[in-house]
């Protein structure tokens, strides 16, 4: 009888889903033509002619450098985009993700202090302190939102900026101090750029995470109704919380290493999808996900276009591109901040 | 059976739930009343663990929540609180389906969607199913709240003034709504109210507070009477039987 059950679902609510299913479908499958044309565009003489003749040049560049760099953005736009929402829903503020709040700053402190304090350490080290440096940030924000006697909508974000900018600021101390500010530069500005094979492996960390999260989404979205809602539910909300938090931080810690930082995609990307599909996560996230890998392969192609053959890193445009998005969605509905 | 036993809950030095004893059977509507600060919305919390005890002993049918596993208690009691401020945009089916969480922890099942399907006609929001919570009025969502309380299917439903912020006819609405849930459904309706005359003509029971401590509770015509609601309130009152009802007049 079990498949009988499977398939007597209400038809009220099959029209719509199958739908929005092709349509997400359609997005993903226009993501990854967009990252078939990223393959081929650069210096180097990499066209489908000559990799389908088995040049060897034409091999090597794609295995070595374009298909990683393809890679890394997809994994990486999708997870910042999804990291964004989940804070969205944690903080209950649609106003945060990891580079407003001091997950990002902490990030780079991390990789600062262990630059600084143990230069020869492996990357996945690195990226291990730079997590806990961002774990530690990202809980000291909580803590702060938790004591404050009135959580308004616009306070929250304000709270996040001014703890980023302490933050960034004793990592500009550290690294004026040691002679390393343009490293740190370069490292908060995300460049996809430094991307070949064996530098980006880390990556599919970020992966494995976006998909459980989409797995455990449920969870996300309860916790986005409020602590009072999610216990009456029987969920515990402050395992949930720090599953969320750690998730993040681990993300963004990946994301700042490999690549640097990536500002606005979080908050950008989820603020259009819940605009047009609200905040279901089990719904909307593929849907964040297959857009923030979208958005950044599109800044990342633009950055490597418009000054050919030189670059514009990635950061750069994702800021500039995602600040006016960003404008537009505020002065598109200024009475539905909450 | 929610059997409150020495319940307290201090803030500071102010105690806000001081040595409650209480019962409430299952089945029925009870109205917890009394002035501002009189501890209503606390012992509402303290019963469905939103807030912790200090001392004293709560159980749900012989589970005690402060220790039961929360998703046991989610099957037996569920809660709105007054303040339902969401940030996470959903539409008014996904909310009433989270309702279903305690039960199938979000994978719907056939028995799931047809809980849905009922709260939603219940609280006639099949129409509006499809629309998301922050494009409807405050009626409405009051009623979308009501609605996943309601698809939770519990034994009891303890609602912190559910009439706040809604004009008459839907003040009446909704204790009618609630009304019926008690006899049809055979639910436990638990509800702080300020209004004492909805109190009177809706519920089988009544809670006086007063101070943190329950003073008084009996049926409306024991409670709704000159010398019980002058205890409760320090006000006086006349009280006129207006077909069958007991009506409180306050006003000078």
């Amino acid at each position: 009888m079990t498949t009988a059950v499977a398939v007597t679902r209400p038809s009220s609510a099959a029209g719509a889903p199958a739908l929005g299913r092709v349509a997400l479908y359609g997005a993903a499958a226009g993501v990854l033509l967009l990252a078939g044309v990223s393959l081929f565009v650069g210096v180097a003489d990499v066209s489908p002619a000559r990799v389908l003749a088995g040049d060897p040049d034409a091999w090597n560049m794609l295995l070595l450098s374009r298909l990683p760099r393809t890679v890394s953005i997809l994994l990486a736009g999708s997870a910042m985009a999804m990291c964004g929402l989940v804070m969205q829903m944690l903080v209950r503020n649609r106003f945060v993700e990891p580079s407003t709040i001091g997950t990002t700053e902490s990030a780079g402190l991390g990789l600062l202090v262990v630059t600084i304090l143990a230069p020869g350490m492996p990357l996945v080290v690195k990226m291990l302190v730079a997590a806990a440096f961002a774990l530690v940030g990202t809980f000291v924000f909580v803590r702060i939102l938790r004591s404050l006697p009135l959580r308004s909508v616009v306070l929250v974000p304000l709270v996040g900026l001014m703890l980023s900018g302490i933050i960034g600021a004793a990592s500009t101390y550290l690294a004026y101090d040691a002679d390393l500010l343009q490293t740190l530069s370069a490292w908060m500005t995300g460049d996809f750029s430094g991307v070949i094979a064996g530098r980006y492996e880390l990556l599919w960390i970020v992966g494995v995470l976006t998909v459980a999260v989409y797995v455990v989404g449920n969870h996300f979205t309860v916790a986005g109704l409020g602590e009072e809602f999610t216990t009456n539910l029987g969920l515990d909300y402050r395992r949930t919380l720090a599953v969320g938090l750690v998730i993040v931080s681990l993300v963004t810690a990946v994301v700042v290493v490999v690549v640097g930082g990536l500002p606005f995609l979080g908050l950008v990307v989820p603020n259009l999808v819940s605009l047009l599909m609200g905040d279901h996560l089990r719904r909307s996230l593929p849907w964040v996900a297959v857009l923030g890998s979208g958005f950044v392969l599109t800044c990342d192609l633009v950055g490597r276009v418009v000054r050919f053959p030189y670059e514009i890193p990635i950061g750069v445009v994702v800021g500039v591109v995602g600040a006016a998005l960003f404008l537009f969605l505020l002065l598109r509905k200024p009475a539905r901040v909450g | 059976m929610i059997e409150v036993t020495a319940a307290r809950k201090e803030y500071g030095t102010l105690r806000v739930v001081d040595d409650v004893d209480l019962r409430l059977p299952i089945g029925g509507v009870t109205s917890i009343i009394g002035p501002n600060g009189a501890g209503k919305s606390t012992l509402v919390s303290l019963i469905s663990r939103l807030t912790l005890l200090d001392a004293g002993t709560i159980t749900v049918h012989g589970l005690d929540v402060s220790r039961a596993p929360s998703r046991e208690l989610a099957r037996r009691l569920s809660v709105l609180r007054q303040e339902n401020h969401l940030t996470a945009r959903l539409s008014v089916r996904d909310l009433v389906a989270f309702g279903r969480y305690p039960h199938s922890a979000g994978r719907l099942t056939v028995e799931d969607e047809r809980h849905i399907a009922e709260a939603l006609a219940y609280l006639d929001l099949t129409e509006l199913g499809d629309r998301f919570l922050d494009e409807l009025s405050g009626g409405q969502r009051q009623r979308a709240f009501v609605a996943m309380v309601l698809c939770q299917d519990t034994d009891y439903v303890l609602l912190d003034e559910p009439l706040n912020n809604l004009d008459l006819s839907h003040a009446v609405d909704m204790m009618r709504l609630l009304r019926r849930a008690a006899d049809e459904l055979g639910k436990a309706v638990v509800l702080v109210i300020h209004d004492i005359n909805f109190a009177s003509a809706y519920s089988d029971h009544i809670v006086a507070m007063k101070n943190g401590r329950v003073v008084l509770q009996g049926t409306p015509e024991e409670v709704i009477a000159p010398e019980p609601l002058r205890r409760v309130f320090d006000l006086d009152v006349q009280v006129h039987e207006l077909d069958g009802r007991r009506i409180a007049v306050y006003y000078d």
